[in-house]
């Protein structure tokens, strides 16, 4: 095992890509209608979607803690609490409550021709590129 | 099988994903970073053969899926949700899997705010202020 962030082999890149692209069509996450009904409070509201979180947590806390007792994996750093955090995470739950996709199933959903997902990832896309467009402005003013 | 049952396997499936790529790399599973830096960062080539198993894996798992409602978003709101969803994860540095999955294993305090910031706002968004865009 690797301390230190190396690049993944193939093998290994294709296999947590795999499982995780399982996860998220096995969970329902990649299906926007069961997103929305799991966001939208009130009657009929869909609870599951909480346990795909729960589930995977109760696999990464105890292993992740268990990595960096044993030196595999370094301490987690105290990362700020900033405005870009604040808002950029605002934002992101703004969009994500529209359509029912996060990057994830947005790009499982895309790979499969599901018409939301064609739409949404070039946008996607775009936003990322507009965000870094405006941290450079920002970082040169 | 139960809504709750899928939802309980798939979310172990990706934890899995998470615990092997950082266990044997150093590598966070977060979707939002990795699909941002196969453009533009360096060391892309592992990021779009992960993306390839995420398309794979996805497509393999297909007849496992749960049912669920139909979505019907229109064009003009699926654009603005992606820029969104696009804008805000690379500002915040990450989405559901870097700040859920990733950073709340690592029991990031940074990733609880984004957790709880994104959870509250996806929720107004859809109970509220979006709610009527599907009809």
């Amino acid at each position: 095992m690797s301390t230190d962030n190396s690049t993944p082999s193939p093998l290994l890149s294709l296999l947590a890509g795999a499982l995780f692209g399982a996860g998220l069509v096995i969970s329902g996450m990649a299906k926007p209608g069961k997103v929305l009904a799991f966001l939208h409070l009130g009657p009929g509201w869909d609870a599951s979607l909480a346990f795909v979180m729960g589930s995977a947590l109760a696999i990464t806390v105890p292993s992740f803690w268990w990595l960096r007792k044993t030196g595999r994996a370094p301490a987690t750093e105290r990362g700020r609490i900033d405005a870009p955090l604040l808002i950029g995470a605002g934002l992101f739950g703004l969009g994500w409550g529209i359509a029912g996709y996060c990057p994830g199933p947005a790009l499982v959903a895309f790979s499969q021709g599901s018409g939301g997902a064609l739409w949404l990832v070039p946008a996607m896309f775009a936003g990322q590129w507009l965000a870094d467009l405006v941290s450079r402005r920002s970082s040169a003013a | 099988m139960h809504d709750y049952l899928h939802a309980a396997v798939g979310g172990a499936l990706i934890g899995v994903s998470a615990l092997l790529l950082y266990a044997r790399s150093g590598r966070l599973a977060g979707i939002s970073n990795i699909f941002h830096a196969a453009f533009w960062g360096p060391d892309r080539a592992w990021r779009w053969l992960f993306l390839t198993g995420l398309a794979a894996g996805g497509w393999l798992a297909l007849a496992a899926a749960p049912s669920a409602p139909a979505a019907n978003t229109p064009p003009v709101w699926l654009l603005a949700s992606g820029l969104l969803v696009g804008f805000g994860t690379r500002l915040s540095n990450g989405c559901t899997s870097g700040h859920g999955i990733c950073g709340l294993g690592r029991l990031s305090l940074r990733s609880l705010v984004a957790v709880l910031v994104f959870m509250a706002m996806g929720v107004l968004s859809a109970s509220l202020l979006t709610a009527g865009v599907h009809r």
